[in-house]
């Protein structure tokens, strides 16, 4: 008798039926949304306003470059010593005092270039202001030694070398940009997704436990049929709640930056160091090549390899969260038996972020991307590099093979486990239990 | 098939633990069958090998002719000691959802529900959540959903605990309801009073070994000592009691009458019946109380365990 169906029916129904999930499903979305807004708007806030730096170039030789902009304004000084110059700043209450001494050589300038303020400035100020004094004192020094600058910026070459594997497969460093965000985004997923929604598994078969409906439901049903409808039934859930925080998460963000005006996608302070990037020629042809560089991924390949690994990582990790969720008879008793589930998966993220984008196809990335453990995240990452489809089938099959094998291992455990009343196992018992 | 159900010889082993050791039952078809023994003996492990919940290491199982066999849990309707239900589920989906997974279609489940939950005076309870109902309440909710699909076999695990007396008697009610019915009933319970009024046959499982088993009739008969219970009314009780001790064996004892008399507990021998006796009786005094002392479930149970 199949009752699979009936019971997922009842795993899904319950779980999406619950009052904590429904609050959780609408009202994370909100809170997410609200909090990207309130900190888009803070930081919009701080951008605006526009600060005013006083300048006292006795060098004379830098003062034109000190143009006003939207946010920061320059007030040239001249005429006065340093001195009176801090006095006038100080007392001005204005942002601070850059200081250019006159000296007998650029070399000599640059050591003694100063910046007074009352409180210490922002980087992105002062990086700001000395990209300008580099780029204005190497013309200096240029014209000094005689060099025309209008002949010099003509001479200047802009290289892009295309790449292209030996199959013709095109690709820049633009692209290595788009697999490292898939890859990683791929990864974080499935480890939030199996954190949330394991434990949702292990709750659930606590419950029965602690309701002690289990004994009644195994009269009927064989325990796996259980464990897999519990699986499946919270899994389909999970993946409700997903949707729905992704549609309402989308809807939110179109009406806020509708209403607020504010462009929550690009809420770095450094607006302005973008705009003057993208008025650059060079990043210009990078941004077009981005587009190019997205219909470069392996898309197919990409979304196919998603979704089964996703699956079956999934799957893997949830029958040892149901296994554990048998052993114990309340969550407090979980702690020792979570470790060495959480530890792999770090592990993979870990792994993931510092060697797939060290080295894709290097021996480390290699090998964790075929152990099942670790195959899902650490494959995910790698795939957008262009992974042997060979390396993808068998590592796949390695990984259901191992699902096989922990759904087996789990299923003996919860047999034995879920009808276990008032004791906390140990792992000695838990390995007794698959021998009965 | 004069057995619904037969276990032959079956053993469970947990590590070093044995549960069961070589225990055949036989419980007969129609028949109220009574597994008793003292905590920790063995009983749920029995139970649970003929819900295959727990597979045997030796030994099998047959159910109406056939040896056990996955659909054979639609023939089998268990209300295990450790129940509940799902707290937060409402009491007609739930009965609904486990009346279909012993096989019934949710027509003939919803079908089959209303009339229980008339019976039993529960039909408003239908959209309640267990957690709302009282311990008393869910356990009579229990109890339809074991019943529901009509098992051949029934098999209850302390059925009256957590029931009032009131309670306790509808539900024993209902019990001899299905045993009438053509149901065949096994019941394990401390309760011996219970065991008395219910049970046709009792196994007595002790330590893993099963050390008594047959009709409780029978097993009376060959746990009774031929004792008699008497009362004489007399002038003398001590004169009395001196002579007849000196003709058979007799001890003091006490029960409740109206008379002031002798009470005495005299055994008889195997060549004596107990026409010789009350003749002999007759002529000391009169007779005001002659009763045999028939042993009960629980003598037998407590000198049985014992004897082991």
């Amino acid at each position: 008798m199949n009752h699979l169906p009936l019971i997922i029916k009842r795993e899904y129904l319950t779980k999406v039926k619950n009052k904590s999930f429904i609050i959780m499903t609408i009202l994370s979305p909100i809170i997410f949304i609200a909090l990207i807004a309130v900190v888009a708007y803070l930081s919009q806030l701080n951008n605006n306003k526009t600060r005013t730096i006083s300048v006292l170039d006795a060098s004379g030789l830098v003062t034109e470059i000190f143009q006003n902009t939207e946010h920061t304004t320059y007030n040239i000084l001249s005429n006065v010593s340093l001195d009176e110059a801090k006095t006038i700043v100080e007392e001005a209450g204005t942002y601070g005092l850059l200081y250019i001494p006159k000296q007998d050589s650029i070399a000599a300038i640059v050591t003694h270039i100063k910046f007074y303020s009352k409180e210490t400035p922002s980087l992105s100020v002062m990086t700001g202001l000395e990209s300008k004094l580099e780029n204005k004192l190497r013309d200096v020094k240029l014209q000094q030694q005689g060099i025309d600058l209008s002949k010099l910026s003509a001479s200047k070459t802009s290289v892009n070398i295309a790449q292209e594997s030996f199959i013709g497969e095109k690709t820049s460093k633009i692209d290595s940009y788009f697999k490292l965000g898939f890859g990683l985004a791929a990864g974080y997923l499935l480890f939030m997704f199996i954190i949330i929604y394991g434990n949702m598994i292990m709750r659930s078969i606590i419950e029965e436990k602690t309701s002690r409906i289990i004994e009644v439901i195994i009269s009927s049903v064989k325990p796996i049929q259980l464990m897999l409808g519990k699986i499946i039934g919270t899994s389909l859930a999970g993946i409700t709640q997903f949707v729905i925080w992704i549609l309402i998460g989308s809807i939110l963000m179109t009406v806020v930056s509708a209403i607020l005006g504010i462009d929550l996608m690009q809420q770095s302070p450094q607006q302005e160091m973008m705009q003057q990037a993208i008025d650059n020629p060079e990043v210009a042809v990078e941004m077009q090549n981005a587009m190019l560089a997205f219909w470069n991924l392996p898309i197919a390949n990409l979304v196919f390899a998603f979704i089964f690994f996703f699956i079956a990582g999934y799957l893997l990790y949830s029958s040892l969260y149901a296994a554990i969720g048998a052993a114990v008879d309340n969550e407090t008793d979980t702690q020792q038996f979570m470790f060495p589930i959480i530890m792999p998966l770090v592990l993979a993220v870990y792994i993931g972020i510092f060697t797939v984008i060290e080295d894709p196809h290097g021996t480390v990335s290699t090998v964790f991307s075929f152990i099942p453990f670790t195959s899902p995240v650490v494959m995910l990452m790698r795939i957008p590099f262009g992974v042997p489809i060979w390396q993808q089938i068998v590592s796949f099959l390695l990984l259901i093979g191992t699902f096989m094998l922990t759904v087996w291992f789990a299923a003996k455990i919860y047999r034995v486990g879920i009808l276990m009343y008032g004791k906390k196992p140990s792992y000695k018992e838990i390995i007794k239990w698959i021998k009965y | 098939m004069k057995n619904l159900l037969e276990a032959h010889a079956v053993s469970k082993n947990f590590g070093d633990f044995t549960a069961l050791n070589n225990v055949s039952i036989a419980v007969p078809k129609g028949s109220i069958f009574g597994l008793l023994g003292p905590n920790g003996a063995g009983k749920t492990t029995l139970i649970r090998v003929i819900n295959q919940i727990t597979m045997p290491d030796a030994g099998h199982v047959i159910l109406d002719g056939e040896p056990l066999q996955a659909h054979h849990v639609q023939n089998i309707g268990y209300l295990p000691e450790e129940r509940g239900l799902y707290k937060s589920m409402k009491v007609g989906e739930q009965a609904l959802y486990l009346a279909q997974l012993k096989g019934l279609s949710k027509t003939e489940a919803k079908k089959r529900l209303k009339y229980w939950f008339e019976r039993l005076e529960i039909g408003d309870w239908w959209n309640k959540k267990i957690q709302e109902l009282s311990k008393g309440m869910a356990q009579k909710i229990q109890f339809v959903v074991t019943v529901l699909h009509e098992p051949k076999l029934l098999i209850f695990d302390e059925p009256f605990s957590g029931f009032d007396p009131i309670n306790a008697n509808l539900i024993k009610d209902e019990i001899l309801h299905l045993k009438d019915n053509g149901a065949t009933v096994i019941f394990s319970t401390h309760r011996m009073e219970s065991v008395e009024e219910l049970c046709d046959h009792i196994a007595l499982i002790h330590q893993s070994n099963k050390i008594l088993d047959g009709k409780l009739t029978d097993i009376k008969r060959q746990y009774k000592t031929n004792t008699f219970e008497v009362g004489i009314k007399t002038s003398d009780k001590i004169a009395l009691a001196e002579t007849i001790s000196k003709k058979f064996d007799t001890s003091l004892t006490d029960f409740k009458s109206l008379n002031d008399e002798l009470k005495l507990n005299i055994k008889l021998t195997q060549n004596e019946t107990s026409n010789h006796l009350l003749s002999y009786l007759t002529t000391k005094g009169e007779v005001s109380h002659f009763v045999e002392l028939i042993p009960s479930a629980n003598d037998i149970f407590i000198q049985a365990v014992k004897n082991n």
